[in-house]
């Protein structure tokens, strides 16, 4: 394989520029025809999603991990490096999005002709905008019956103040117009302005494991040069590495003798772990160190999940396929955690909802791993009152992952919850319907515009609890599916929070027990006990299913005692069968939780504890 | 007798609806089976002989005379053992049932199932209940005090009243000895299926327990004793055949998907085997003309299972498993030492549902309708 020299692209004919969009609006689709045209891949059906490697992203048609491509491509004599960043779309994963754009220098901002702006474009836009990007807007899919560019433009105009002569209006699906598109990037997005004279400032904007050659970071140089041989060091965690190879993606790696500044490659240096490229570290030459680039962040989860193996027996299978998958995901945090009921396990952090259902999807699709996820959970905090707690734990605010460790009311002065402020975007049709959904979930109105005479923005602060579970598809499906969400983390707030219990026969169930506000607590009660009352089989007493806060009772269900279970016929011919199916239930007997003396299967809690599939 | 005229909507047995009977085949191998597998088993003396099936009473009288001599000369078959022929109430006419008592039945077992037209219809049974009233008539006077009537409970839609009705007008009609099976729905079954697609109603987890308890008191009341699950027998006339299963006695099954529990004669000593015949007829008898029987698995019962099966079918009768009994599979660790000590057996005894005594182990009458709650308990205090 031929090593290119990268020496011939001078900074002036390098251009940095990211694609950005509302999911689905196309904008892996306008990637395909760009690397097409610019024949960094010959022109074929089969070009689908290129960019996207991960059968899941394939699948679900969202781009999760960023890739990028540098495109060479002539326009009036020149021969010009366009370095395309593909961001990942969802909202989960702003911060890699933020950080990829803080390597470019502009942006295309794709918008479906017919949808129009989405809370995603929304939010994406600012992203833009705030690293102060050229942003090129783009009209997709033109193509369509219901296409309406116009009405577009003029959004576009209203909330980003961008002259509707600047939009282009393209068709990536059938190429059209698609070559225009490029040739804007070369006219409004600037070069980059760094200097090969400057000592290395590289920025890490994303990293992968291979398992032959370790992690591969992908890198944009901010200033300076890099090549095979050279020792750098990581600005986060101050570790030094020799290089041993350095290339640009087309998308496949293609080794070159060197980076320089203003171009994107990629970069691998014998780093062992994802955890030595984090998304935002600085690297630079060793005795040379530099100021890192702003922005950096240690992933933050939003989101908790209990995981566990559908059986104890596959527990060691389970850790070794979360160890290699969170070899590529540095985001996800991993703390080991055990559950009564479900054997020992971990509880996973995630960084949103599509986060933790890819990364499940992937577990199985990958490592052909079936899991018991629990319900999603959010850290809460406390801030103690109590001289001994605070004493005991060092410090006088805690986060409270697991209901087990909920302080009680009196060592606490006050509880808090984390926030979000939450964009919908949606048809003003359905705005009475969404503002009484968002009530429901305690979220409080912060901004509410008309981005044109058919659409509204609504801003509102939730707490996270309130939408992790179903939020979403409760919106999509009382706006049928044209409302669209977006949120950001806003810190902690004040909440009546209390920890519910659930009582079997007055015998607390703990895998049960459960943080919530105190307003949602009797809904919630009642449907769990419900949901028990359901899957606890019948035994030859009463029980008495109970939801408590404290001493208080707040819902209760009744499951009745068997007065009838022996079967009718058993001759000689059925003997058999009996047999097979009595010791079976003997055996379960052996895995059954007893609660004072109601017997709990396993699947039992599996059932409940849950999250609801689909959701 | 593998074969039925029609499949009933509620049945999953062994049974074959076939246009034609290639009865004369059919005999020849049943009774070359029942010689074969008398002589493996090296049986002296045979208590009882049980017609089941499929229909018994579609065979002819011939056939049942040849099994009958068949097992007479293999081995002892005294004069008064039972002899219990299973009846459809279509196909009992005077003389075909005299025809049955000549060959040497002693014992008719009808298939009454429902005394309500449209029960009948809905489980798909040939007769009205009017035929079946005039069978059993015909029967008891063929065999009075040997005749014994099958009922369900708990059909889809079945009222509480509706079943009380019946159980009266059963107790008009029957003789001495009555089986009351609460209807299964079994997988694959057309009923089962009319039921949890929503055509039919499932009956309700209560109504069961009632009308089962309603049974019984009924039923006891009119002198009945109520000796197992789902039988009830007065004036002394239990089923002598039954009762050897729930005894875990030996039995030998002959005919296609026919089981059988006896013991064998090998390396390490005498060891109890439980069989079942190849389920499919032609198969069946292709097995016995060339090997002389058509046995498609024998499994030696290690003792756990033998006292397993015990447990569970011991304690299904009144009676339970006496000491003795219990002492013939286990003559070393008694009822007393397996279930006396604290565990299981003793709670489920504090709370009322067992009974350990002089006379064995046995259930209360409230722990007989719940017996398949006991047993995963009792079964796991056995293994241990």
């Amino acid at each position: 394989q031929e090593i290119l020299d990268m020496s011939t692209y001078p900074v002036e004919s390098i251009r940095n520029f990211s694609i950005i969009a509302h999911v689905d609006h196309g904008k892996s689709t306008l990637a395909d025809r760009l690397l097409e045209i610019t024949g960094t891949i010959s022109k074929t059906d089969r070009n689908k999603q290129v960019l996207d490697k991960l059968q899941v992203e394939r699948e679900r048609g969202i781009t999760v991990k960023a890739q990028s491509a540098s495109l060479f491509y002539n326009h009036e004599g020149i021969n010009y490096l366009l370095n395309l960043i593909d961001t990942p779309g969802h909202v989960d994963f702003s911060y890699e999005v933020s950080r990829s754009l803080s390597a470019c220098q502009g942006v295309i901002l794709v918008v479906d002709a017919n949808e129009g702006i989405q809370a995603q474009t929304v939010a994406n836009f600012y992203l833009a905008f705030e690293a102060q990007l050229s942003i090129i807007p783009v009209i997709n899919k033109i193509d369509l019956k219901n296409a309406d560019p116009e009405r577009v433009e003029k959004q576009i105009e209203k909330l980003f103040d961008i002259p509707t002569d600047e939009c282009i209006r393209v068709s990536a699906k059938q190429g059209t117009n698609v070559e225009k598109v490029l040739q804007k990037v070369i006219e409004k997005i600037p070069p980059p302005q760094y200097n090969t004279a400057d000592p290395l400032k590289a920025l890490v904007f994303d990293s992968t494991f291979d398992h032959y050659r370790g992690v591969i970071a992908n890198i944009a140089l901010f200033g300076g040069e890099i090549a095979k041989g050279q020792k750098i060091v990581s600005a986060h965690t101050q570790k030094r590495y020799e290089v041993n190879e350095v290339g640009i993606l087309t998308p496949n790696e293609q080794p070159t003798h060197k980076l320089y500044a203003g171009q994107v490659g990629y970069l691998i240096a014998g780093m062992k772990e994802v955890t030595e490229a984090q998304i935002g570290d600085t690297l630079f030459l060793y005795k040379q160190p530099v100021e890192p680039l702003p922005g950096f962040k240690s992933a933050k989860p939003m989101v908790f999940a209990g995981m566990y193996p559908i059986d104890q027996t596959e527990y060691n299978n389970l850790k070794s396929a979360l160890e290699r998958l969170t070899l590529n995901d540095s985001s996800v945090t991993v703390h080991r955690d055990s559950s009564l009921a479900l054997g020992a396990g971990w509880r996973l952090g995630f960084l949103g909802l599509l986060h933790m259902e890819v990364f499940n999807q992937r577990l199985e699709q990958e490592y052909n791993m079936s899991v018991i996820l629990t319900a999603p959970t959010v850290p809460y905090k406390a801030v103690l009152s109590s001289a001994k707690l605070i004493k005991e734990y060092g410090k006088d605010q805690i986060t409270i992952i697991n209901p087990a460790q909920f302080p009680d009311k009196l060592s606490v002065s006050e509880y808090l919850e984390p926030t979000v402020l939450g964009t919908i975007v949606t048809p003003h049709e359905y705005i009475g319907k969404i503002i009484t959904l968002c009530q429901d979930r305690r979220a409080v109105q912060k901004d509410m515009l008309y981005i044109d005479e058919n659409r509204v923005m609504l801003k509102y602060l939730f707490p996270l609890n309130e939408i992790v579970v179903d939020f979403y598809d409760a919106l999509k499906s009382l706006s049928s599916g044209y409302a669209s969400f977006d949120y950001e983390d806003a810190g902690y707030q004040s909440a009546d929070l209390i920890k519910m219990d659930i009582l079997l026969n007055g015998n607390p169930v703990e895998e049960l027990a459960t943080i919530i506000h105190k307003d949602k607590a009797h809904a919630a009660g009642k449907l769990l006990c419900e949901r028990l009352k359901e899957t606890i089989p019948r035994q030859l007493f009463e029980i008495a299913i109970q939801a408590a806060i404290g001493k208080k009772i707040i819902a209760r269900e009744t499951l009745k005692a068997y007065r009838k279970n022996v079967v009718a016929k058993c001759y000689g011919g059925d003997i058999t069968r009996r047999m097979k199916l009595l010791k079976r239930q003997a055996e379960g007997k052996r895995l059954m939780r007893k609660i004072g003396n109601v017997e709990v299967p396993r699947d039992a809690f599996i059932r409940v504890l849950k999250r609801e599939t689909g959701k | 007798w593998p074969y039925c005229r029609k499949r009933c909507s509620y049945c999953s047995f062994n049974t074959y609806v076939v246009p034609a009977v290639d009865e004369a085949a059919l005999r020849a191998c049943l009774v070359r089976e029942a010689q074969t597998l008398l002589r493996l088993s090296q049986v002296h003396s045979v208590t009882s002989v049980f017609f089941g099936g499929g229909t018994p009473s579609l065979a002819s009288p011939s056939t049942v005379a040849a099994v009958l001599e068949a097992v007479a000369g293999a081995a002892h078959l005294p004069d008064g053992a039972e002899v219990t022929l299973e009846a459809n109430p279509s196909s009992t006419s005077t003389s075909r049932l005299a025809g049955f008592r000549a060959a040497g039945v002693n014992r008719l077992s009808i298939g009454v199932q429902s005394l309500d037209d449209a029960e009948l219809r809905m489980l798909g049974r040939e007769h009205t209940a009017a035929e079946a009233q005039k069978a059993v008539e015909v029967a008891r006077g063929l065999f009075p005090g040997r005749t014994s009537i099958d009922l369900l409970f708990g059909l889809p839609r079945q009222s509480w009243d509706a079943w009380a009705q019946q159980l009266e007008a059963a107790l008009r009609l029957c003789d001495d000895h009555i089986s009351l099976y609460q209807l299964t729905l079994e997988r694959g079954t057309a009923l089962a299926a009319q039921v949890h697609g929503g055509a039919l109603p499932a009956p309700s987890q209560d109504l069961l327990a009632d009308m089962y308890q309603i049974a019984r008191t009924v039923l006891v009341a009119a002198g009945f004793r109520h000796y197992e699950v789902s039988n009830f027998a007065r004036k002394g006339a239990l089923s002598t055949h039954n009762l050897s299963y729930w005894r875990a006695d030996q039995y030998i099954g002959v005919g296609p998907g026919a089981h059988g529990r006896f013991m064998l004669w090998g390396e390490g000593g005498w060891s109890r085997e439980a069989r079942v015949q190849t389920l499919e007829p032609v198969a069946w008898m292709r097995e016995v003309r060339s090997q002389g029987h058509g046995t498609r698995s024998r499994v030696v019962l290690s003792l756990l299972e033998q006292l397993e099966e015990l447990l569970t079918l011991g304690l299904r009768t009144d009676e339970g498993i006496t000491h003795e009994r219990w002492g013939h599979f286990s003559p070393q660790l008694s009822l007393q030492a397996m279930f006396g000590e604290p565990g299981e057996a003793w709670a489920l005894q504090q709370e009322g549902w067992l009974v350990l005594d002089s006379g064995g182990l046995r259930c209360t009458w409230a722990g007989l309708a719940v017996l398949d709650s006991l047993l995963p308990d009792l079964l796991w205090q056995l293994q241990r």
